[in-house]
């Protein structure tokens, strides 16, 4: 076991004895607030066999997101989202059995202070943060307050992260190592960018950690290409175009199986007992065991590499 | 060529207005809130910038290009009919007087040397006013660069004389529809846009805001306001340094430049916000646009749209320098409105036959209003900066009165 598996927390534990069974990791995207029964996205998102699930704090400029999640946000702002409510609407969840990793902007965090805000994310039962506008050498400020609150702070590797950086990023990256596929925003894209290869590449030859790969993965075939340099794919603009176009919990559920078939080296290893079990957990049928990650969850066998 | 020992930097002491501290910080306020894609292109433009400053030849090119070019040094002009019924000395710092009509030229010239320097091919602006897009489309045509303008659907409509001379000085001007469709919303896209050219052009942002190391370093292309106008007020004025310098501020880059120049002297600096954009005066701390520094935000941490006759001052932020001046006590931040600052508009241009830019009114209209109020004691010496001229704004004003 090496000190990295020792140091972490539930999130990458979850996603690390997840890949450890082969398939590939799949992290849908939704902004939090954007239908008034949004959280029911979630649980579709767990039937559908999601690994983690990303939950998008919406903020009045989200200044590197493309159209599609631009417009949620205003949507969801538009509609009343704010961080308090978002959380409130966590806090009533069941467990889904899938790990919650929040998104968004360094002002949202800065606005109560790093400290009360993360407390306030583990008190919804959220796992990790992603702040897409905080790199690693501004970083110090919530990395600390964040590991005492028990959240995973997840940071962003690009292309353009030279090897010194790029090395800083791995090592304290918690949760797993998020890597932006291209020199852009968020949004769909018709393939795969060739930077998402050489920059989980790189990413991998500094640690053992969980690589996603995130940013224009919007398709079956991008999810399975993707897999093949990194551990798994996030999905936003993809989910959010469609939640847009007016698409329900089932249609995304629909949509995110093709990405997790494609994302499974069978399309049926993941047992029907699987997706039976984590609905039957969203529905309260089985015992919210895990109601908030754990810090002494059992740890899943490192992958051999 | 001009004499580039004017260009020396008198950092006072304590080093105020001097570089930043580590990471881009003045105080707590600066940084690189960027997001990955975008670090290394800021470091490089700081590495560019550090090793431009410290080389005569650069600093030689651009002071060449603003005196053939832009036409400084500019004049500063004593405003005799008004201050006489004012009862204080007020002398103007003619921004207006320069090529494309306000101060923004210093900057951009400066950043597309730079941008030549680093084997860039395009420049990248926002714009609210136009001002910033029109000075940036004029570099870029001046130096054989391309240029892509960011500009919110409002501002557009309000300023469309503007839009015309962009589009005449072979620039690509892109409507923002996207939240408030003003400045902070052209600034978000044009951030975003530059995340996947980084290789090819360059930001040149416009004012004292964005990433380190845009605040420090467009504060110093703008310094050559401050500097001109303190070797004017010491021939000019019997004391030498004007009691008080005020300047307009929306992201604060005209105050930036003048107050650098009067940053170790005694003088009072005053920076004049709109009072439907006051950074400075009413924001909160926050981050946007890659900075630290005090934002106008509702209660869930929103950014508030700014709203101001300015489209220049329509900005719900203040660079991060002014934070830490205003925290410091350096500087005072007031506020003035929309009618104050048309009033002092049409007085200026009935006592001095000069038509100012809005923005620029405000900075008078507190200097009216403190010469009224006695803030100003009577024969005080103000030293205010007019930062552009009201061409653009005639169209406005002509619908008010
Ligand atoms: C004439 C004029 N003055 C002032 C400003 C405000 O900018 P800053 O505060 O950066 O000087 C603008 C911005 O467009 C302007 O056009």
């Amino acid at each position: 076991m090496t000190n990295s598996t020792l140091a972490a927390g539930a999130v990458e534990r979850h996603l690390r004895a997840r890949r450890d069974t082969g398939n590939g990791l799949l992290m849908p995207y939704v902004t939090g607030g954007i239908t008034s029964g949004w959280t029911d996205y979630l649980r579709a998102f767990a039937d559908a066999g999601a690994d983690a699930i990303e939950v998008g704090l919406p903020f009045s400029d989200p200044t590197l997101d493309g159209v599609t999640i631009q417009r949620a946000g205003d949507t969801a702002l538009a509609r009343g989202a704010s961080t308090r409510r978002i959380l409130a609407d966590l806090s009533g969840l069941p467990d889904l059995g899938v790990p919650l990793v929040v998104s968004t902007y360094y002002n949202l965090v800065l606005h109560d202070g790093p400290e009360t805000f993360c407390a306030a994310l583990r008190e919804a039962g959220a796992g990790g943060l992603i702040v897409p506008d905080l790199p690693v050498h501004e970083a110090d400020e919530l990395t600390d307050v964040a590991a005492e609150a028990g959240i995973e702070p997840v940071l962003l590797a690009s292309p353009a992260t030279p090897r010194p950086r790029l090395a800083e990023i791995a090592r304290r990256s918690r949760g797993f190592v998020y890597a932006v596929s291209l020199m852009g925003t968020t949004g769909e894209r018709t393939a795969l960018a060739a930077s998402a290869a050489e920059l989980t590449g790189r990413i991998r030859r500094l640690t053992d950690r969980p690589v996603l790969l995130g940013f224009g993965i919007s398709t079956p075939d991008q999810a399975r290409e993707a897999h093949r340099h990194a551990d798994g794919v996030v999905v936003g603009a993809a989910v959010m175009r469609r939640v847009l176009d007016g698409a329900g919990p089932d249609d995304l559920r629909v949509f995110l199986t093709t990405l997790r078939q494609a994302l499974d080296p069978r399309p049926s290893t993941r047992s029907v007992t699987d997706h039976d079990e984590s609905r039957r957990r969203a529905r309260g049928e089985i015992s919210r065991h895990r109601r908030r990650p754990r810090r002494e969850d059992p740890v899943g066998t490192l992958r051999p590499r | 060529m001009r004499d580039v020992t004017l260009w020396r930097e008198p950092v006072p002491p304590d080093g105020t207005m001097g570089e930043p501290l580590a990471r881009g910080r003045f105080g707590e306020y600066g940084g690189r809130y960027a997001p990955e894609s975008l670090v290394e292109a800021c470091h490089e433009v700081e590495a560019a910038f550090r090793e431009a400053w410290t080389d005569p030849g650069f600093r030689g090119a651009l002071a060449r290009l603003l005196a053939v070019h832009a036409g400084r040094p500019t004049p500063l002009t004593p405003a005799d009919r008004l201050s006489e019924a004012l009862g204080v000395r007020l002398l103007l710092k003619r921004e207006d007087l320069t090529h494309t009509g306000s101060h923004k030229i210093n900057n951009v010239l400066g950043q597309a040397l730079l941008a030549v320097r680093m084997g860039r091919r395009r420049l990248i602006a926002e714009t609210g006013a136009g001002q910033h897009g029109v000075a940036t489309a004029t570099a870029a045509a001046l130096l054989g660069l391309g240029a892509t303008v960011f500009m919110g659907e409002r501002d557009i409509e309000r300023q469309a004389l503007n839009v015309f001379r962009m589009r005449m000085l072979g620039a690509e001007v892109v409507p923002v529809t996207a939240g408030s469709r003003t400045l902070k919303d052209a600034t978000s896209e044009a951030m975003r846009h530059w995340v996947g050219a980084t290789g090819e052009a360059h930001y040149c942002v416009g004012s004292v805001v964005g990433p380190d190391p845009y605040p420090w370093m467009v504060r110093e292309f703008q310094r050559v306001i401050g500097e001109e106008a303190r070797a004017q007020c010491a021939a000019e004025l019997r004391t030498g340094v004007p009691d008080h310098v005020v300047a307009c501020v929306g992201g604060g880059s005209n105050a930036a430049g003048t107050f650098a120049g009067f940053a170790d002297t005694p003088a009072r600096l005053v920076g004049v916000e709109a009072e439907g954009g006051a950074g400075a005066s009413r924001g909160r701390l926050g981050v946007l646009h890659g900075c630290r520094s005090l934002f106008l935000q509702d209660d869930d941490g929103q950014i508030v749209e700014a709203h101001s006759i300015s489209a220049g001052l329509d900005y719900p932020g203040v660079g991060p320098e002014h934070a830490h001046l205003r925290d410091l006590g350096r500087a005072r931040y007031v506020t003035v409105t929309d009618e104050e600052a048309v009033e002092a508009a049409v007085r200026l241009a009935r006592t001095e036959g000069i038509v100012p830019a809005l923005e620029s009114a405000h900075a008078l209209a507190w200097v009216i209003r403190a010469a009224g109020d006695g803030e100003l004691p009577s024969g005080s010496t103000v030293l205010m900066t007019l930062s552009g001229r009201g061409d653009k704004d005639v169209s406005t004003l002509k619908e008010l009165l």
